[in-house]
């Protein structure tokens, strides 16, 4: 019981940053129909901007952690204008390998500024052990929950209230009928990486908090697979259970079975998926099927 | 003044080589091939080696992505199984190494039908997602199944001799990398002359306009899969018998990738293409690895960020590429024809061979 209790919270924890990376996919994905296999390395980017922010120039954490979502919506913007706007409507295999340049040259701008060697700062999520009954949690991976499940409703909120938000989910509807609107979508496009860059600098930032400061964040760029093909690859709802589901499954395989199991088992589920119900939890169903 | 290439018959027309300079374009081509290893140095002949095998790996990979339109993530793991099989038959069952090799991309075109299944489902972008699920599924497997693989330790693979001599010194692979290297390239480019070969390219530009016209879509991404896993194990296998040497390090997604830019740069869908992409993402880092042990002495501090540029230019050709001549270095070498062709007068457009 202890057990299973110390793993769900490891697992639910592990599972919010999953979702908030999956989440500015979805976001992409919805608006543009561009999967992005440089998620990943935005949240990296994200780790190493806290870092600079907070060690090394020496900002309280408040001003950091505002700049650091600053500068992040400022590369997404860029990025969306140079590399992603002139490959509007060009064939998946072009969009897949220019999001895979894009994370090449992404890390290796943090990889020629920051060097390959861990890094540490001085973490603001409570460090330590948390007695929850009888069982051991640690306290950054507790809190990381209800943090990112604020964050993530206050961007359901948006997609629900602002005109922005409105606006994106209209193109994610009906291009054309959006356009007739008067919605300008090259704009809406921005907006999209804006905000997928600033939800993967703060799941970044918690990453950087409970792993450290290394390169390896960028491995969960994979990881955010799994969990949007479960949840539904347009959802927002989706990203949030599928990263839960997925987080929770990574930790029970690995505490319970082992064998390395942890690593395979969301790949298993993302294929079994794919074969039953592709369009995930969900998704809407309009998928390309054969 | 010549306006173009007009053929009057269909035997001239779907022909290997079309006009007499094709010809003799090959013809120095191949000449300068059988040169080549008695004029260049150890390091310029693996160069030559590694591009041999890329082009293998990059003319499997273009059949499945380039021609039938079937994008595949999974390339790397597909390497795995082709370079393991051959390493593990002649390890442990101590098989010759050509009866292995052969061996090994059946069995790779076995695993490549296998995880081709899903896209009797699905295509296009989910497809892409399920051969990156192979790839990771693939990669535990080689690192998790200790008994049969080794698991994370290196494989040493004996060396093969041919004649009594070892092949696997850089001039004795030179001959086997380019006999193989040609040999797929004619059979890729016989292929697509062929019933099935358009069938692939028939799938690719619109399915359901080609199972009405009688194409079995389901049998023929699967063959393609086939195809391409059977050549890319090849790559695969001559990886490990080269190397002397095999891990799983040298066959993880990050290798999937390095073989889209290959096809990407080089160009999709061409044979030409495919040796291009190979030659000039081989080239590269180490262009720029040779210009960082000159700035060893001179600059310590340059050298030291070589790894994060050799990686940065990686991505920035790619990207420079898709956005500025999406169809590749193919593209730009027929430009480069087109112009000498009639030159000094004007640019002629149309097709140029």
């Amino acid at each position: 019981m202890d057990q299973f209790l110390q793993l769900t919270v490891a697992g639910l924890g592990t599972g919010m940053i999953y979702a908030l990376a999956a989440v500015g996919f979805v976001v992409i994905y919805k608006a543009s129909d561009v999967i992005n296999f440089a998620q990943g390395d935005l949240l990296l980017f994200g780790t190493y901007l806290i870092f600079f922010f907070l060690v090394q120039i020496g900002l309280p954490w408040t001003a950091g952690v505002l700049l650091t979502m600053l500068v992040a919506a400022a590369i997404g913007l860029a990025v969306e204008r140079t590399v992603l706007r002139p490959l509007i409507g060009e064939p998946i295999i072009s969009m897949i390998m220019v999001t895979i340049g894009l994370s090449s040259v992404l890390r290796a701008v943090v990889h020629g500024i920051w060097g390959p060697q861990p890094r540490t700062f001085p973490p603001f999520l409570p460090e330590g052990q948390v007695m929850l009954g009888s069982a051991v949690v640690s306290a950054d991976r507790l809190v990381a929950i209800p943090l990112a499940l604020a964050l993530l409703g206050g961007l359901a909120l948006f997609f629900r209230r602002t005109r922005s938000g409105i606006a994106m989910r209209a193109i994610a509807d009906d291009q054309q009928a959006a356009l007739s609107m008067g919605i300008s979508i090259p704009r809406v496009f921005a907006t999209a990486w804006a905000l997928a860059a600033v939800t993967a600098a703060i799941g970044g930032i918690m990453l950087g908090n409970i792993v450290g400061v290394t390169p390896n964040v960028a491995q969960i760029g994979l990881r955010v697979f799994p969990v949007v093909i479960l949840g539904g690859l347009d959802s927002i709802r989706g990203a949030v259970v599928g990263g839960a589901i997925i987080g929770l499954l990574e930790f029970y395989a690995g505490g319970y079975i082992g064998h390395g199991l942890n690593l395979i088992v969301p790949y298993v589920v993302l294929i079994v998926v794919l074969m039953v119900r592709p369009y995930g939890l969900f998704g809407r169903e309009i998928i390309e099927r054969v | 003044m010549e306006s173009g290439v007009f053929h009057t018959d269909y035997r001239t027309d779907i022909g290997l080589r079309r006009v007499p300079a094709e010809r003799v374009r090959l013809g120095l081509f191949m000449g300068a091939l059988l040169v080549f290893p008695f004029l260049a140095s150890p390091y310029w002949l693996n160069l030559a080696n590694q591009i041999a095998i890329a082009t293998i790996g990059a003319l499997g990979l273009n059949i499945l992505v380039g021609y039938t339109g079937q994008v595949s993530l999974g390339q790397g793991a597909f390497m795995a199984v082709g370079a393991y099989t051959s390493a593990l038959l002649t390890l442990r069952l101590g098989l010759p190494w050509g009866v292995s090799i052969v061996a090994a991309c059946f069995a790779t075109a076995a695993v490549g039908v296998f995880f081709g299944l899903p896209s009797l489902r699905l295509k296009g972008l989910y497809l892409a997602i399920s051969t990156l699920a192979a790839q990771e599924i693939v990669e535990w497997v080689v690192t998790h199944w200790t008994a049969l693989t080794g698991g994370v330790e290196a494989v040493v693979v004996p060396a093969p001799r041919l004649f009594g001599q070892r092949l696997n010194t850089d001039f004795g692979f030179y001959w086997l990398g380019i006999i193989l290297a040609g040999g797929t390239a004619l059979f890729t480019a016989n292929l697509f002359r062929s019933r099935i070969g358009r069938s692939f390219v028939a799938v690719r530009d619109q399915d359901i306009a080609a199972s009405v016209i009688g194409v079995n879509v389901f049998g023929t991404k699967l063959l393609a899969f086939a195809t391409s896993s059977f050549f890319v194990g090849l790559a695969g296998a001559l990886t490990a018998y080269y190397r002397n040497i095999i891990s799983w390090e040298r066959f993880t997604f990050e290798t999937s990738i390095l073989y889209l830019a290959m096809i990407i740069v080089g160009g999709l869908g061409t044979i030409r293409g495919s040796l291009f992409g190979a030659a000039l993402i081989t080239l590269l880092p180490a262009m720029i690895g040779t210009v960082g042990r000159e700035l060893q002495g001179s600059a310590p501090a340059v050298a030291a960020l070589l790894p994060s540029v050799q990686q940065a230019v990686f991505g920035i050709v790619i990207i420079l590429f898709l956005v500025f001549e999406p169809e590749g270095l193919s593209k730009l070498w027929r430009n480069v024809k087109d112009y000498f062709y009639v030159w000094p007068f004007a640019y002629r457009r149309g097709e140029g061979r």
